[in-house]
């Protein structure tokens, strides 16, 4: 069982989390064309490792995380905020 | 008298006389006593039949291997099939009975099978029931469809209950440092030692006792150790087995509460599954004794050495009389002794020619003999055995009982649980745990150590393994060797006798034998895992805890390989089984999943309304007056909303604020139409699209003032849309200044519709100028109150075509408004409709839902086009113009009726074109309705180039499923009111 230390509410199972994606994508602006998106939305790596990726505490405070992954080992080595501005706040209070 | 009880052996509570029921005939044990110790003692020896051949099957162990004595406990809906009788423990009034026999177990018409062998041997449906030679009649897969039935009907073993399980289970969650799993030695060395070092430790143990395989020591006392850990403070968990070891040292546990009770209290419950999160895990499982294979070695009256110490020591049972132990180890002398000093007759054969070994010599030691075939068939009469080096030097010895030893398995199960590869120890012939970087630390017997202080040794090296990997100590340590016998053991899984036809079993509880492994092998099924599968070894619900290391090295010298070439199989949780009870636990029926209501919940059905469940939520189906049918009532309700006027609660849509000075811009990405120009006081439908195009949801969003909106969305996707802007807000656009919240619970809702809504909402409004058709427009909003000074939100939307709006108050209010709009709703012989007139109302007016929007389908298949903007770039526009999505041939949205007036369809019905009625077809209906304005049955759904293709053409709706089918007509999705005059009224 995976259990995610959440910056704002603390470790809690991964039952408690819904599992986004790859966290590294980089969307293209709305107006980019259709084979950007085709890249940004279609096309995954299949990483054996560590892997940042998107998980959303949506039985919690609802924040979005960056979490730091083992496909391997499931051991996870960091989680912050999606958001730089709450990454920010979260920094401040350690 | 084969077996007796003996009056001066055994920790049993003789004071204590429990009464149970074997197979309808009444027998006495002892509390103390497991259901194979109390039928030992009672002389049975039959107590199953075996899964293929039907041979009889008595005792062969003393634990959680057991592979012969599966039997079926208690009846009606507490009948449970497959149970240990060797870890049963006794109950006044337990009642049991032996499986997969008719009559029964002592006589069974099956046992034929046993004669029709060569018919039954490894894979033999897959060969025989694909068709039947010469010619291979009925070959494919129609026979192998007709020979399946029967096939299931004489697999597996006991049956389970088909009534309701009348049990309760739970789901409990706990914590700790160290979890001991095992408490043998060094279980409770590693215990003892953790919580002396503070930690908090929780040890758990599967008997009823704790002790492990010291239970069977005659002269062990538990309630010493008992003590001496709880005031340590180690929480222990007996009756309690860990069937599985997860990710981040999380362990499951399965704890028998009441399984051993014969009445229960009812507010107990029968199981608990426990996920305990430990910080670190401690292995000590031991080690289980393997049996070895030459022919007959099934008879009852067969068991492993070590159970019949455990018998005898534990349950004060004498296994047999005349016993002839076969060995390749010197495990079995202490035990040899005890038996003999018990009165037993014994001889040991053991294979091994040259060791030594101290003994009282109170029994006779044969060097350099193996058994080779047991002589009897209920029971043993004697026991063939030959010089191991030369198999024609043959005697025969007369024996009640022949205990095995071929050996010992670490159970490194749980650490396979986790991936963890066991490596071949050729010295002791067994595999071993391998290292692992997670924090699992195996001790004791299942690190393959042999002897009790070396255990005792590895327990407190375990623990100090854990305290360094928990950065608490750094101290030096160090774990015994591997084995600890005097003599090596000399490796001996089969003794081959070739002369005759008789079965030599490697796998007890799948009848799988020598034969059937040499079998696999001609048939070129040489890997672990196909010989796991074509034959089934290992793959009966005691996992080859016995016997899989007997077909492993079968297969290692038919291939001319080492066991550690061959490899083993992966073991998986559960270690044993877990019922399906436990896994479900508390939710199941009613508390299966969350039960959603709206606040006016009990206001509908108190004014008659028939529920519905949708997704989570409780919705007013229909309101039947009188003697209404579904139909009936549907249909007077949607014909008096175009007539007059009617209310229905829509609270359960998703509703989300959407507040910031970034919230238009927020909008306009995320909708498909431009929302940049939407004044405040107005709202607007609103389609979003998913990155790759296709369409996501509908609803509408309204401008309650410059930086705020109110969205609704459709209820099925409500949680998924929020988690959606929240993603969009939070890892994309992260400088746009929005704020999201749902406030889906906050507010109940209301649509009043018709062509009297306007007049009902006068009556109920204080200001009634706030909803004239100047003042709230079409799409117009408004923030006022109900007469009461409640405060609410009105907006002039229509869903069923006719002029109507949405109201919504804060929900501690919904009742009230519910009451005030129903009183005057009446006055005007408006009704109260449920979700089946609003289904027919919107698929007359060729709106879509959920059943049109299912996640396949673009906005232009939605006949939607229009409310894609060409001024604006948003959230699935490049990808909604990739060429897939633009084919001539897509299905698109179009009505349907039945050619014939008078006739009906179902959705589901698939659509084809005349004389080619087949496969997907050209489309499919997805919503219908009777239709009381048009007088007969409409459909929306989807054809292939859509209305203008099919127009005039006669089409075929097939429904094979409901062996139906007629003809169709392909019309307009908007079916009355095209110009939406009614809406702007």
């Amino acid at each position: 069982m995976i259990r995610i230390n959440c910056p704002y509410c603390g470790e809690r199972d991964h039952s408690e989390f819904s599992y986004g994606g790859d966290a590294t994508i980089n969307y293209p602006s709305l107006d980019a064309s259709e084979k950007e998106w085709t890249e940004a939305i279609f096309f995954r790596k299949n990483i054996k490792g560590f892997q940042f990726e998107t998980w959303h505490h949506s039985n919690g405070c609802r924040m979005w995380l960056v979490v730091e992954r083992s496909t391997v080992t499931h051991e996870i080595k960091s989680v912050k905020p999606c958001h730089p501005d709450l990454q920010k706040v979260v920094e401040n209070n350690k | 008298m084969r077996t007796r009880r003996l009056d001066n052996y055994g920790k049993i509570n003789r004071n204590i006389i429990l009464s149970f029921r074997w197979d309808k005939k009444n027998y006495k044990g002892f509390e103390g006593d497991t259901l194979a110790s109390a039928l030992l003692a009672n002389n049975i020896g039959i107590v199953g039949r075996s899964f293929k051949y039907h041979r009889p099957r008595g005792i062969f162990s003393s634990g959680v291997e057991e592979s012969g004595a599966l039997v079926t406990i208690g009846s009606k809906d507490r009948k449970d099939p497959n149970v240990r009788a060797t870890t049963q423990e006794l109950y006044n009034g337990l009642e049991a009975s032996g499986q997969n026999a008719f009559p029964n177990v002592n006589f069974d018409l099956a046992g034929i099978n046993n004669y029709l062998g060569r018919f039954f041997a490894a894979g033999f449906y897959y060969k025989t029931f694909m068709g039947i030679p010469p010619f291979e009649w009925g070959r494919g897969t129609a026979i192998w469809m007709f020979f399946e039935k029967f096939i299931r009907k004489a697999a597996g073993m006991g049956s389970a209950s088909e009534l309701p399980d009348p049990d309760t289970y739970e789901h409990a969650h706990d914590f700790c440092d160290l979890i001991v799993v095992g408490s043998g030695p060094a279980g409770v060395a590693a215990a003892i030692e953790a919580a002396e070092k503070k930690l908090d430790v929780i040890l758990v143990e599967q008997d009823s006792l704790v002790g492990g395989d010291q239970l069977a020591e005659n002269n062990f006392d538990n309630s010493q150790i008992k003590n001496q850990l709880e005031n340590l403070g180690i929480k222990i968990m007996t009756r309690t087995t860990a069937f599985g070891l997860y990710d981040n040292c999380v362990v499951g546990l399965l704890e028998r509460v009441t399984d051993h009770i014969s009445a229960p209290n009812v507010n107990i419950p029968r199981q608990r599954f426990w996920t305990i999160r430990a910080k670190h895990i401690i292995v000590g499982a031991g080690a289980i004794e393997r049996h070895i294979a030459f022919n007959n070695n099934d008879i009852p009256g067969v068991m492993t050495v070590n159970a019949s110490k455990h018998y005898l020591n534990r349950y004060g049972v004498l296994t047999g009389k005349r016993i002839a132990i076969a060995t390749n180890n010197d495990s079995v002398y202490e035990t040899a002794q005890q038996l003999s000093e018990a009165g037993a007759n014994v001889t040991v054969l053991d294979s091994r020619t040259n060791f030594e070994i101290e003994t009282n010599k109170s029994f006779e030691i044969r060097k350099g003999y193996v058994p080779y075939n047991i002589n009897g068939s209920k029971k043993i009469h004697s026991l063939d055995v030959s010089k191991s080096e030369d198999m024609n030097k043959s005697e025969t010895i007369n024996c009640d009982q022949v205990l095995l030893s071929g050996g010992w398995s670490p159970a490194v199960h749980l650490l396979s649980h986790r991936g963890v590869k066991p490596k071949w120890d050729y010295n002791n012939a067994c595999f071993l745990p391998s290292d692992t970087k997670e924090n699992i630390t195996m001790v004791g017997s299942s690190r393959g150590l042999w002897n009790k202080n070396d255990c005792i040794a590895s327990g407190i090296a375990g623990t100090t393994d854990a305290l360094n990997r928990l950065g608490i100590s750094k101290t030096n340590y160090f774990f015994p060797k591997p084995g600890g016998w005097k003599n090596p053991i000399q490796p001996l899984y089969e003794v081959k006798y070739k002369k005759s036809r008789s079965k030599s079993f490697v796998d007890y509880q799948h009848d799988v034998t020598t034969d059937d492994v040499r079998l696999a092998h001609r048939e070129g099924f040489n890997s672990v895992e196909h010989l796991k599968r074509y034959t089934t070894l290992g793959m009966a619900n005691d996992q080859g805890k016995m016997g899989n290391i007997i077909g492993l090295s079968l297969m290692a010298e038919l291939l001319n390989k080492e066991i550690p070439e061959v490899g083993t199989t992966v073991f998986r949780p559960p270690y044993t089984p877990v019922s399906i009870g436990a896994l479900s636990g508390r939710n199941v029926g009613k508390h299966f999943r969350p039960l959603r209501v709206t606040p006016m919940h009990q206001w509908n059905i108190d004014h008659g309304a028939k529920m519905i469940e949708v997704g989570l939520y409780q919705r007013p189906w229909y309101y039947p007056k009188e003697n209404e049918t579904l139909s009936d009532s549907y249909i007077r309700e949607a014909s008096t909303v175009r007539k007059t006027v009617g209310i229905c609660d829509i609270t359960s849509l998703g509703k989300i604020a959407i507040q910031g000075p970034d919230s238009t811009e927020f909008l306009n990405r995320i909708y498909s139409n431009g929302f940049s120009k939407l004044q405040v006081g107005k709202a607007r439908y609103g389609i979003m699209l998913r990155d790759d195009g296709i369409v996501m949801d509908d609803g509408t969003s309204w401008r309650l003032a410059e930086n705020e909106y109110f969205m609704t969305t459709s209820t099925g996707e409500a949680a998924k849309v929020m988690s959606w802007l929240e993603e969009l807000l939070q890892t994309r656009w992260t400088d746009l200044n929005v704020n999201v919240t749902s406030v889906s619970e906050q507010w109940a809702g209301v649509s009043v519709a018709g062509p009297k809504s306007r007049e009902v909402l006068n009556n109920c409004v204080d200001d009634s100028l706030v909803i004239t058709n100047n003042n709230l427009p079409f799409m117009g909003v408004t923030s006022t109150f109900l007469k009461g000074n409640i405060p609410c939100r009105i907006a002039r939307i229509s869903f069923s075509g006719e002029l109507a709006f949405e109201v919504y108050v804060k929900s501690d209010f919904a009742n009230t408004m519910m009451d005030l709009l129903w009183e005057n709703t009446k006055k005007y012989d408006g009704c109260l409709y449920g979700l089946e007139a609003l289904g027919a109302l919107r698929v007359e007016k060729g709106h879509v839902t959920a059943a049109e929007l299912d996640g396949r389908v673009t906005i232009d298949d939605a006949g939607l086009s229009k409310m894609a903007s060409t001024k604006k770039s948003y959230i699935g526009s490049a990808m909604r113009k990739r060429g897939v999505l633009k084919n001539n041939d897509r299905e698109i949205l179009v009505g349907f009726f039945p050619t014939n007036l008078k006739e009906t369809f179902n959705a589901g019905t698939i659509v084809c074109e005349k004389n080619n009625i087949k496969g997907q077809g050209i489309g499919r209906i997805t919503s219908v309705t009777y239709s009381p304005e048009l007088g007969h049955w409409i459909g929306l759904g989807f054809v292939k180039g859509g209305l203008d293709k099919w127009k005039d053409t006669n089409l075929v709706g097939a429904d094979p499923v409901r062996n139906k089918q007629m003809n169709l007509k392909v019309v307009s999705p908007h079916m009355i009111d095209p110009k939406g005059e009614r809406m702007y009224a």
